[in-house]
């Protein structure tokens, strides 16, 4: 039967194609063969084209070339009898038609065909998205996407389906209609709320919005797999074996459809509907099979998960509201507000305390003062959050740790959101949360589930008790800000020479497999997740997993921060690639990059103008920044030569907190040749930078650091710290 | 007559019936009894102090040896060895003929030859270690011509350039061996050396001798002849023809092509095509040209231009006898002198065109690379202007079938992913899951000793309904698309699991992979199916046998100990094995070889024993697998997914 399929694809891939020629044309002779063409703030071009082709469209007539490709591409439809093999060709069609569509939607950004953003539909993910997101698929806390094309049969079936897929933390990804009608206005219909946050995105009405799914997945192959654009084959792999997504194809499925699938075939996404359409039960392009039909509605994702081989790990938890990942991302608006706790509207808190066994009654849930049915709308009224826990191998040192889980923990609950941590935790219970049932006491469930199952190693038992009598909140906040305060104290203790051991970090390598991060007391995970406590739990919790304790060994250069054993893992580990690791350099053997670092570090020459005079700055760009910068590219482009594992001297990818330690690139002359960052991160990184003037002994730095407000070209730089006087202008020249 | 069945094929068996009592392989065999010495290995005739009848004991009770002291394995061994040694240079002969022609056509001296397939090309000037970045496609082609003849004299004892494609285990187990094939020209001139009266006397020894020549066939002259066409003239993909001698026309005029090489047939088959040369046939009163083929040249131009095969090597005398074929143009191998007399009854002009092959009787039109167009012109030509002499004694078989043919193991690769995921993933995959049970290599001739066709026919059908995928070269192939079995419908005929991975790809559950020489494709696809994983180290592991249920040539002996050595089990059928007399050389190809080589070279006399052996050793590779029960469907968590290659 699949040569039906076979025939139906191979049409839409001549349609899809014939109508991107059509679009191409329009586009030239409305506006012109050099216009610019591009999805928003991408260093990536059209991705799909880029990736596997290697060809860059950045005008309107970039695309002639690569409308060539895909008619090439194009095989005719098999013949009724005596037909030659088709599945080759099915499979090149369907790339074809990722070529079109990517080329169609591109062309919508330059007012060719349907606006690619409304009020409903968020178009193409930019690199911020992308990279932000990514990292929940490297950690796993995202397991995969569904492509959902076409509608439910109802309403209330398409709520279901939404919140299934949310309570298994995948990603929804949503573009195409059934008899006019998308997955995404069913959902608006039925009250749920959709967007990045919720995980519930709603690409676009028409199923070539697809080509955004694919352009992400894409991506991510080249930002975190270092796979080199034109590598389609490493591109399709590395796709099939990490990124587990599926597509849904719900209601009747027309030839477009069945083209637009067959693509998405090629990156090993299998196709599942809930209509009888054939089926091609064969496995080997995909996993497992690759276009499975005729499964009921209610089974359907559960089938998906089985054939696109996932493993989906989902705790119950007995609460009566539905819990998972997605629902971290809900916010809770004033008018669905039932009543809050803090956000400096009442005092709250959180906090985590190690115990002895016998002090811990496991599962012991108490709620002292009133509960939500209790409260009155709207108000704010005081709450601490107590959890004490107790476990063979649990260390003080962990318990910062678990406390941090908190947040998201308590924020996976549909209907509840949480925001920050400790006394500065701010906590929104919404109103359906409580219509269906949602008490404060399900926090204590939450935070009780959850800890157990994702630190067995260390936690046995949990008691949990929230407290929202005030004189009880306020009493006992003293206590907590005290054990904040002593916490602090003993990390700000914790240097890399009081250590013997560091962690090294491969958790990305799901998505980066060549990237080993080094993580030390004074330099944190690039990713900004993971500090050397974090990886000296994670050992502990799974003693063969991703975070492995390397002995430090003889220091052979206390100023660069090189260690034997450091560079003995790094050569074992990396097969030979890389030998030698300057921790605190930038410029001679630095660490390597994944994708998922928060900011870049680049070297940027400082020129007087006046005198000829070069000295060398840095510069720190933040993912979330999506502007020029003065090295005359945007993070998106940087972060295209930073990544991929590989040891690239005067470009470093760090986590943001780095800017903050003693240690920050100390060996190319540290935080004093910080010259320009852009002002969001100045302002939100205040505290710590604040920290890092006293201590080089120059409390007004902050303001000699240029921003983009006040330069935005090296040379507008060199003139601002000349103006300033700014310290790296009396350091040498590095490099 | 006998009443043994000549040919289950209907247009031979209605030819045979045409022609009466004329003389043909057919009535032939049946005249000419089989010698017992010669055919099972007992006679020696290496020196004039023979020939020496071994057998039974002599009269003071010992074993019965040769006046030299010969014992019968010895014997048996040195026979095998010559016919190995001539089958292999068969194939290396053709292959340097390629070479040849592959070198002038580089160096732009052979006009009408070029290169068509610029990705093979540097495909294969890899596997000879050539340096190709920054080289133009011409100094890559002289530098791989050059190379590839320079493997003929090879003098220095290296391995030759293709056997580094083999698996690790498997060229392991020939540098233990020492069967690492040289030069071409070396292992057969050792081997012929070997074979002289009192020189090498170890059976054993004698074999593995023989053994390594074949490697340096399958892994050298076959494999170059293959890869070397291909570049020349295009790597096969598949197309649509017809089979039988229905093909032919009696209003045109019918050229048939037969023997091995494609080298002047391919500029046949152009010079046919051209407008001029159909002008010319219609102003001589033909409606057009039809060509036809037959043998391995008939599979070379069916693969890569769509020429329909005319019939197998027995149909080569009753092609002639339909009183339309104008001009049978020959070159070497298979090609048979009883032509000459057919021929002589008929207006057929009979055109030999190699220096290697001339035949008393035929017309001879000498083949030149350097002029190939011109005499490609000079024989349709003669062949068109034959047309006004046909003797009206004229019967066309009403019998064809339409094909698809042309899987070189490129297109298999692509067929299974396209142009951005082809690889043989899906086949092992299907394979693992038991929807293909295995896969079998319908290859070899035809001999009028048993029925033409029968077991072709049988065993193809057998398999499918088996779950067992074919592929089929040679004149088996033929035999396959004669019954129509090479159309992609004729998954209908097979077993659920088969049929469900044809109706997935699109492909007839019979693939036809092209010529003799094009058995290395076999072994190309069978290495590429072990390092695409899942199903054991070695192709030794690998549910798949080769089968010659028909075969008749030395070529046929070579390619069987070659398919051994790289560790695929072979099965021959019909007549029995030509050392039989040797109890010896029967134990070291069956027990021997499964110690040395994981596979065995077995004979069966009936289609229905062979049927039985084979599906038995299919069903022992698969439980040894693990893969003869269902295994349960394995979930990726984070974990598992960065043991993932990507």
């Amino acid at each position: 039967m699949s040569k039906i399929i076979a025939t139906s694809a191979i049409r839409g891939a001549h349609e899809t194609v014939n109508l991107a020629e059509a679009k191409i044309k329009e586009a030239i002779d409305s506006k012109g063969a050099n216009h610019e063409v591009a999805f928003p703030n991408t260093g990536y071009f059209l991705p799909v084209i880029y990736a596997l082709t290697g060809e860059k469209i950045e005008k309107v007539s970039d695309m002639e070339k690569v409308l060539k490709i895909a008619k090439d591409l194009l095989p005719e439809e098999p013949s009724e009898s005596l037909w030659l093999p088709y599945l080759g060709g099915t499979l090149d069609a369907g790339i074809a038609t990722l070529f079109g569509a990517e080329m169609i939607m591109a062309l919508r950004y330059i007012g060719i065909g349907d606006a690619p953003v409304t009020d409903l539909y968020v178009g193409a993910a930019d690199d911020v998205i992308m990279r932000a997101r990514g990292v929940e698929f490297v950690d796993g806390s995202a397991p995969g996407f569904a492509a959902i094309v076409g509608a439910a049969p109802s309403v209330e079936q398409a709520v279901a389906m939404a919140r299934d897929l949310q309570q298994k933390n995948l990603y929804t990804f949503i573009a195409g209609s059934t008899d006019g009608v998308c997955f995404a206005d069913q959902l608006v219909e039925g009250g749920v709320e959709i967007g990045w946050d919720t995980r519930l995105v709603p690409f676009d009405p028409h199923v070539y919005g697809h080509i955004y799914s694919i352009g992400f997945a894409t991506r991510a192959a080249m930002a975190f797999g270092g796979v080199q654009p034109g590598d389609y084959e490493r591109t399709l792999r590395y796709n099939k074996n990490r990124v587990f997504a599926f597509v849904v194809a719900l209601g009747e499925v027309d030839p477009v459809k069945y083209a637009a699938a067959a693509g998405a075939i090629n990156y090993g996404f299998p196709a599942i509907a809930d209509t009888d359409i054939p089926e091609i039960l064969p496995t080997g392009v995909c996993t497992y099979e690759h276009v499975v039909a005729n499964v009921p509605f209610e089974d359907i994702i559960q089938k998906s998960i089985e054939v696109r081989g996932l493993k989906i790990k989902i705790d119950k938890v007995p609460i009566p509201v539905a819990y998972g990942a997605a629902f971290e991302g809900e916010r809770i608006r004033k008018d669905d507000l039932y009543c809050e706790f803090g956000g400096s509207k009442s005092e709250a808190f959180e906090l985590l305390l190690m115990k002895d066994m016998e002090e811990v009654e496991d599962n012991k849930i108490e709620l002292v003062g009133p509960d939500l049915k209790d409260m009155e709308e709207k108000k704010a009224y005081p709450m601490a959050i107590v959890v004490e826990v107790a476990g063979r191998k649990m260390q003080k040192d962990f318990e910062p740790i678990l406390e941090r889980q908190i947040h998201h923990l308590i924020n996976g609950a549909e209907g509840v959101m949480h925001v920050s941590q400790r006394d500065v935790m701010w906590i929104r219970v919404g109103k359906k949360a409580v219509e269906k049932g949602f008490g404060l006491a399900d926090i204590g469930r939450i935070l009780h589930t959850k800890i157990l199952n994702e630190f067995p190693a260390i936690v046995d038992k949990v008691q949990v008790t929230i407290i929202t009598e005030a004189d009880k909140v306020h009493e006992l906040l003293e206590v907590a800000r005290k054990e904040y305060h002593d916490r602090d104290e003993r990390v700000s203790g914790l240097t890399d020479e009081n250590v013997d051991t560091f962690y090294s970090c491969t958790l990305c390598q799901s998505f980066a497999p060549t990237h080993l991060c080094i993580i030390t007391p004074q330099r944190l995970g690039l990713c900004g997740a993971y500090n050397w406590l974090d990886g000296k739990a994670s050992f502990e919790i799974n003693p063969t997993g991703p975070n492995q304790p390397v002995l430090k060994g003889e220091t052979l250069n206390e100023e660069k921060g090189e260690w034997a054993g450091i560079n003995e893992y790094l050569s074992r580990a990396s097969n030979g690639a890389i030998q030698r690791l300057y921790a605190y350099s930038m410029m001679e053997n630095p660490m390597t990059s994944c994708g998922c670092f928060e900011a870049i570090i680049a070297h940027l020459p400082l020129v007087d103008e006046d005198t000829g005079d070069v000295r060398s700055g840095f510069m720190v760009v933040n993912r979330d920044y999506a502007g020029q910068t003065p090295f005359g590219m945007t993070f998106s482009t940087m972060a295209g030569l930073v990544g991929g594992g590989l040891q690239n001297p005067g470009m470093a990818g760090v986590g943001k907190y780095f800017l903050g330690s003693p240690k920050f690139l100390s060996a190319d002359g540290g935080f004093a040749r910080v010259v320009w960052m852009p002002k969001e991160l100045k302002e939100q990184l205040a505290g710590i930078l604040e920290g890092q003037a006293e201590r080089t002994g120059d409390p007004d730095f902050l303001n000699k650091i240029a921003d983009e407000t006040n330069a935005l070209t090296m040379e507008e730089v060199g003139a601002f710290a000349k103006s300033k006087s700014h310290p790296a202008l009396s350091m040498d020249m590095l490099g | 007559m006998s009443d043994k069945i000549r040919s289950v094929d209907p247009a031979t068996v209605e030819m045979l019936e045409k022609i009466g009592d004329m003389s043909t392989m057919f009535s032939r065999a049946e005249e000419m009894k089989v010698c017992t010495f010669g055919s099972e290995g007992s006679c020696c005739r290496v020196c004039a102090m023979g020939p020496c009848r071994l057998g039974g004991k002599s009269k003071n009770g010992r074993e019965k040896t040769g006046v030299c002291g010969a014992t019968m394995h010895t014997v048996a061994a040195r026979n095998l060895a010559r016919s190995v040694a001539a089958g292999a240079s068969a194939h290396a002969d053709h292959g340097r003929a390629v070479a040849m022609t592959f070198l002038a056509a580089a160096k732009g001296e052979a006009p009408g030859y070029g290169i068509k397939d610029e990705t093979k090309l540097m495909v294969v000037a890899g596997h000879f270690g050539i340096e190709t970045e920054g080289k133009t496609v011409q100094e890559v082609a002289i530098a791989l011509g050059e190379a590839a003849l320079a493997e003929y004299g090879k003098q220095t004892g290296t391995p030759m350039m293709y056997v580094k494609r083999a698996t690790e285990k498997r060229k392991k187990i020939w540098e233990e061996l020492q069967i690492f094939p040289r030069g071409f020209d070396r292992e057969v001139v050792q081997l012929m050396h070997q074979t002289h009266a009192g020189t090498d006397q170890d059976a054993e020894h004698i074999l593995m001798s023989s053994v390594r020549c074949a490697l340096a066939d399958g892994w050298g002259g076959s494999m170059m002849a293959t890869d070397l066409q291909d570049i020349m003239f295009g790597t096969p993909k598949p197309l649509r023809a017809e089979a039988n001698l229905g093909i032919l026309k009696e209003k045109e005029v019918n050229i048939i092509l037969h023997g091995h090489e494609p080298l002047l047939s391919e500029k046949i088959v152009d010079s046919a095509t051209s407008p001029e040369m159909i002008e010319y046939a219609k102003s001589k009163g033909a409606e057009g040209i039809t060509l036809g083929g037959i043998c391995c040249t008939g599979n070379e131009v069916l693969m890569r231009r769509g020429v329909g095969p005319a019939g197998n090597v027995l149909q080569q005398e009753l092609a002639i006898a339909t009183g339309v074929v104008d001009a049978m143009i020959v070159d070497v191998q298979c090609v048979f002198q009883g032509l000459v007399e057919v021929a002589e009854k008929y207006h057929t002009k009979v055109i030999t065109t190699n220096e290697r092959a001339m035949m008393t009787g035929a017309e001879h039109i000498q083949f030149d690379e350097h002029n190939a167009i011109e005499t490609a012109k000079t024989i349709v030509k003669a062949a068109v202007d034959n047309f006004a002499n046909r003797k009206g004694d004229v019967f066309i078989p009403d019998h064809k079938k339409p094909m698809v043919a042309g899987f070189s193991h490129e297109y298999i690769k692509y067929m299974l992913g396209g142009k951005f995921r082809g690889s043989f993933r899906p086949l092992n995959d299907a394979i693992i899951s038991g929807r293909i049970q295995g896969a079998v290599a319908i290859v070899g001739c035809n001999n009028p000793r048993t029925t033409h066709d029968d077991s072709h026919r049988f065993l193809v059908e057998e398999f499918l309904k088996r779950d067992i995928l074919v592929v089929v070269t040679g004149c088996a192939a033929q035999g396959a698309a004669k019954a129509g079995y090479l159309t992609p419908e004729t998954m209908e005929m097979a077993g659920p699991g088969l049929k469900e991975i044809c109706e997935t790809v699109g492909i007839p559950p019979v693939l036809h992979l092209g010529s003799c020489v094009d058995n290395s494709r076999i072994l190309t696809v069978l290495n590429e199916v072990v390092t695409e994983g899942g199903l054991g180290e070695d192709v030794s592991d690998l549910p798949a046998v080769g089968l010659a249920p028909e075969w008749y040539s030395e070529k046929a002996l070579t390619i069987a100990l070659y398919c051994v050595a790289s560790g695929a089990d072979v099965i021959f059928g019909g007549v029995g094995a030509p050392y039989r007399a040797s109890s010896e050389m029967m134990r070291l190809t069956t027990e021997g070889f499964k110690e040395k080589f994981g596979a065995t070279f077995e004979f069966y006399p009936t289609k229905e024993e062979i049927l039985e052996a084979t599906i038995a050793k299919i069903q022992a590779k698969r439980k040894a697998l693990g893969i003869d029960t269902q295994k349960e469907r394995v979930l990726f968590d984070m974990e598992m997914r960065r043991e993932l290659n990507v």
